[in-house]
C-alpha cells in the first residue's frame, strides 16, 4: 500500500511556530479527501507540452477565457431578460438602460459572441497550419469540430434572442433551410419552430436550449477536447512528436512543465486578448454593424423584411456558399457539406508530414487560397446577392471545395522537406 | 533607393491629399449655391458629450416630437439627471404637466388616433439614432419639400412618401424642389427623359435663418443619440481607464513571463 508523503520537514532556522501552519492544515484536509494537489502535479506541473509553442498556440486558453466569459455574463442576463416575443426586446433595452452596469454585461456577451467564433477560427486555422488533427489526434479534432457545431447552434439562437428585425429574419431564412430535405422537410420546420411561422413558441424553446442545453453540451465537450489533447499530447509547429524523445526521467527533452511555463505565458496573451477587446466592448460594441447590425434595434416586425438579410459575420462564409448556388435545396445541401468537410480534414490529408513548415509548395499554396476564400466568401456573404458578388461566390465556393476534396491528391504528390528529429527553438 | 521611393510615395500622397482637399472644397462651394444638392453626404456631426447641445436638443424633442413622438424606454427623471438640468428647471419647462419624473418619456397622442390621422403610428425614438444612424436622422429632418401630391403636402428625400408633415416648417420655412432632366438609356437600348432632384429652393423663409436651423436639427439629432444609450458617454470614459489598466496588466504578465521563460533553453 502506497503510503501518503509526509509533509516537508520544517528545515527554517527560527523556532517554529505554535501549532501547525493553518494553510497547511487545511490543504492536506482537503487533499485527504479530494485529489487538488494530485490533479496540479500530474495534469499542470506534470504534463509536458512542447516548447517551441508560437503565437497560434495561444487561441485554445483564450477559447476558454471567452467560453467562461459568456457563461458568467450569460447568467447575469438572464436574471433579467424575458423570453417571450412581447417582452423579448423590451427587456433587452431595460438592461441596457435601467439594470446597473447592464449595458457593461450585455456588451460583453455580444462582442464575446464574435470573439468566441476569432479565437475559434484562429485556433482551427493552427491545425490546419501545423497538420495538428493528423493521427493520433484524429478524435481531438473531431470532438473539436463537435464543439465548433454546438458553438454554431448557441450562437445562431443567442442571437434571436434579443427579438429585434434581424433576429426574426435570420431566424426565418435559418430555420427555412430545414423545410428543403425532401419528404420531412415542412413538418420538421414547424415542429422546430412550435408554429407556422417564427414566433413566441421558437423564441422560448430558443432561450430554453440557448441557456440550459447548449451551454451543458458545450461544456461537457470542452472536457472532452481536453481529457484529449492531454491523453495525446499538444502537437507543436514543428509537428514533430515530442514524446518519442524523452531524457532519462522519462520526460520529453523538448516538453517542458504546463505550469507554471504556459500558464505565465497565457496570461500575457490573456492580456493581449482582453486589451483589444475591452477597446471593443467600450469604444465601438457595434463595430460598425458587424458585431450588433443596426436593423436589430428596431424590434422583430413579421411585416417588414430588412432590406437585405445577413447573419452575423462568423456565419456569412456557409451564407455566401448557400446563395451562391441557384437551386435552395442544392445550396443547403452544399452549406451542410461546407460545414461536414472539416470532420473528415484528417482522412483527407495524406502527407507524411505534419507541418506545412515541412511541407512543399502545393500543400502551401492550397491552404493559402482556402484562407482566402473563407475570407472573401465571408465579406460576400455580407453583400447583396447579386451581379459580380453571385459570380465571385461561384468562384470562390468551387475553391472552397477544392481544397478539401482534391486534398488526397495534392497532399500525396506535394514534395516534402525533411523533419528535424528535435523542435526548433530559440531561446529569447 | 527605398528611401527615395518613400519620399516619392509621401509626395504624391501629399499632393493627392491638396488635390482632394481642393475639389471638396470646390464641391462644397458649388454645392453651396445650390441648396441640397449634396445632401447624401451630410453628416451630423454631433458631439454626445455636449451636453448644453443636449439640453437644448431636449427641449426641441419636449416642443416639437413629443406631441406625436414617445421615448418609450427613457425616464424622464434620468434624462434630466443625465443632462444636467436643475430639478425646478426641469419640472417647469420639461416636464409635462401631471406626468411624474419616474415615468417614461411618452407622447399624449392616443396610438389609434394617430393612426387614423397619418395612417400609421409615428414610430418610438427611443433607438432610432441607432437604427437609423445620426446622418440619416440629420439628412431626414433637412430635406423635407413641398409637394402638393402628398396628403400632407410635403415629401422627404431620405424618406420619400413619409407620413410625417414637414412640422418644423415654421422654423426652417419651406423649400421647393428643382429637378433636372436626365436621359436614361434603358437596357433595350430606348432613351427616356427622367427627372432628377437637382436642389432645394427656398419659398417661404422661417423663423431661423439655415445656420440657427442647422443648430437646431444637430441638437436635436444629438439629443436623439444619446436616448438611443444613455450610457454611452460613461462607456467611453470608464473605457480608457479599463484599458489602461489592461495595457498595465499584460506589461506586468510580460515581464513575469520573461523572468520564467529565462530557465528554457
Amino acid at each position: 500500500m502506497a503510503s501518503r508523503p509526509e509533509p516537508a520537514a520544517r528545515t527554517h532556522s527560527h523556532p517554529p511556530a505554535k501549532g501547525p501552519d493553518p494553510a497547511q492544515g487545511l490543504m492536506a484536509w482537503i487533499n485527504k479527501r479530494l485529489p487538488v494537489q494530485e490533479f496540479i502535479d500530474s495534469q499542470l506541473k506534470g504534463y509536458y507540452a512542447p516548447k517551441n509553442f508560437n503565437i497560434w498556440y495561444f487561441f485554445g486558453s483564450l477559447a476558454l477565457l471567452v467560453l467562461v466569459m459568456q457563461l458568467l455574463t450569460g447568467i447575469f442576463l438572464t436574471m433579467f431578460y424575458k423570453p417571450g416575443e412581447l417582452t423579448a426586446f423590451d427587456s433587452v433595452e431595460f438592461i441596457m438602460r435601467e439594470v446597473d452596469w447592464g449595458w457593461l454585461i450585455r456588451y460583453l456577451h455580444s462582442t464575446g459572441a464574435s470573439a468566441f467564433f476569432i479565437v475559434v477560427y484562429l485556433h482551427m486555422f493552427r491545425a490546419f497550419l501545423y497538420g495538428s488533427y493528423k493521427a493520433p489526434r484524429e478524435l481531438l479534432w473531431l470532438v473539436g469540430m463537435l464543439v465548433y457545431l454546438a458553438l454554431m447552434a448557441e450562437a445562431f439562437m443567442g442571437y434571436v434572442l434579443p427579438w429585434g428585425n434581424m433576429s426574426f429574419w435570420g431566424a426565418q431564412v435559418i430555420v427555412n433551410l430545414f423545410g428543403t430535405i425532401p419528404g420531412i422537410g415542412p413538418g420538421l420546420v414547424e415542429w422546430i419552430r412550435g408554429d407556422y411561422g417564427i414566433a413566441d413558441a421558437t423564441l422560448d424553446r430558443f432561450f430554453a436550449l440557448h441557456v440550459a442545453f447548449l451551454p451543458l453540451a458545450l461544456l461537457l465537450l470542452v472536457l472532452l477536447h481536453l481529457v484529449a489533447v492531454r491523453t495525446t499530447g499538444s502537437n507543436n509547429p514543428d509537428g514533430i512528436e515530442i514524446k518519442e524523445k524523452v531524457g532519462p526521467d522519462g520526460k520529453p527533452l523538448d516538453g517542458i512543465p504546463f505550469h507554471p511555463y504556459y500558464t505565465v505565458k497565457d496570461v500575457v496573451g490573456v492580456g493581449v486578448f482582453l486589451v483589444l477587446f475591452a477597446i471593443i466592448v467600450f469604444f465601438v460594441p457595434t463595430l460598425g454593424g458587424l458585431f450588433l447590425e443596426a436593423p436589430n434595434f428596431e424590434p422583430a416586425n413579421p411585416l417588414s423584411t430588412p432590406e437585405h438579410i445577413a447573419p452575423v459575420w462568423y456565419f456569412t462564409p456557409y451564407y455566401a456558399i448557400l446563395r451562391a448556388v441557384p437551386d435552395q435545396r442544392m445550396g443547403a445541401l452544399l452549406m451542410l457539406l461546407a460545414v461536414t468537410l472539416f470532420l473528415f480534414l484528417p482522412w483527407l490529408d495524406r502527407s507524411p508530414v505534419k507541418s506545412m513548415r515541412y511541407r512543399g509548395w502545393i500543400s502551401r499554396t492550397a491552404l493559402a487560397v482556402f484562407a482566402v476564400s473563407f475570407v472573401v466568401l465571408g465579406y460576400l456573404g455580407l453583400q447583396p446577392a447579386e451581379g459580380l458578388f453571385v459570380i465571385l461566390a461561384r468562384i470562390f465556393t468551387v475553391l472552397y471545395f477544392a481544397f478539401f476534396l482534391l486534398m488526397p491528391f495534392y497532399t500525396r504528390i506535394d514534395a516534402v522537406k525533411p523533419v528535424p528529429e528535435r523542435v526548433v527553438y530559440h531561446a529569447h | 533607393m527605398r528611401i527615395d521611393g518613400c519620399r516619392t510615395g509621401m509626395l504624391a500622397a501629399l499632393l493627392a491629399a491638396a488635390v482632394f482637399a481642393q475639389g471638396t472644397a470646390q464641391a462644397a462651394e458649388e454645392a453651396g449655391s445650390r441648396l441640397g444638392a449634396d445632401w447624401q453626404t451630410w453628416q451630423a456631426n454631433t458631439d454626445v458629450s455636449n451636453i448644453a447641445s443636449l439640453q437644448r436638443g431636449a427641449r426641441n424633442f419636449t416642443n416639437y416630437c413629443l406631441g406625436c413622438h414617445s421615448l418609450k424606454y427613457v425616464r424622464w427623471s434620468r434624462m434630466g439627471a443625465d443632462l444636467a438640468i436643475p430639478q425646478p428647471l426641469f419640472e417647469k419647462y420639461l416636464l409635462p404637466p401631471g406626468d411624474k419624473p419616474l415615468q417614461y418619456i411618452l407622447t399624449s397622442m392616443p396610438a389609434a388616433d394617430a393612426e387614423a390621422w397619418f395612417g400609421k403610428t409615428p414610430p418610438d425614438l427611443s433607438l432610432m439614432a441607432r437604427a437609423r444612424s445620426k446622418d440619416y436622422l440629420y439628412q431626414f429632418l433637412k430635406t423635407f419639400y413641398i409637394d402638393p401630391t402628398r396628403q400632407t403636402g410635403a415629401n422627404n428625400l431620405r424618406l420619400p412618401t413619409t407620413a410625417m408633415p414637414a412640422v418644423l416648417s415654421e422654423l426652417e420655412g419651406l423649400k421647393r424642389a428643382v429637378y433636372r432632366s436626365v436621359e436614361k438609356r434603358s437596357d433595350d437600348g430606348r432613351v427616356t427623359t427622367e427627372q432628377e432632384f437637382d436642389h432645394f429652393e427656398q419659398v417661404v423663409p422661417g423663423r431661423l435663418s439655415t445656420e440657427e436651423y442647422d443648430a437646431f436639427v444637430r441638437d436635436t439629432v444629438n439629443f436623439l443619440d444619446y436616448v438611443g444609450e444613455p450610457s454611452q458617454v460613461a462607456r467611453r470614459s470608464l473605457g480608457v481607464w479599463v484599458v489602461l489598466f489592461l495595457l498595465v496588466f499584460t506589461w506586468l504578465a510580460w515581464l513575469m513571463k520573461r523572468e520564467y521563460w529565462k530557465d528554457v533553453h
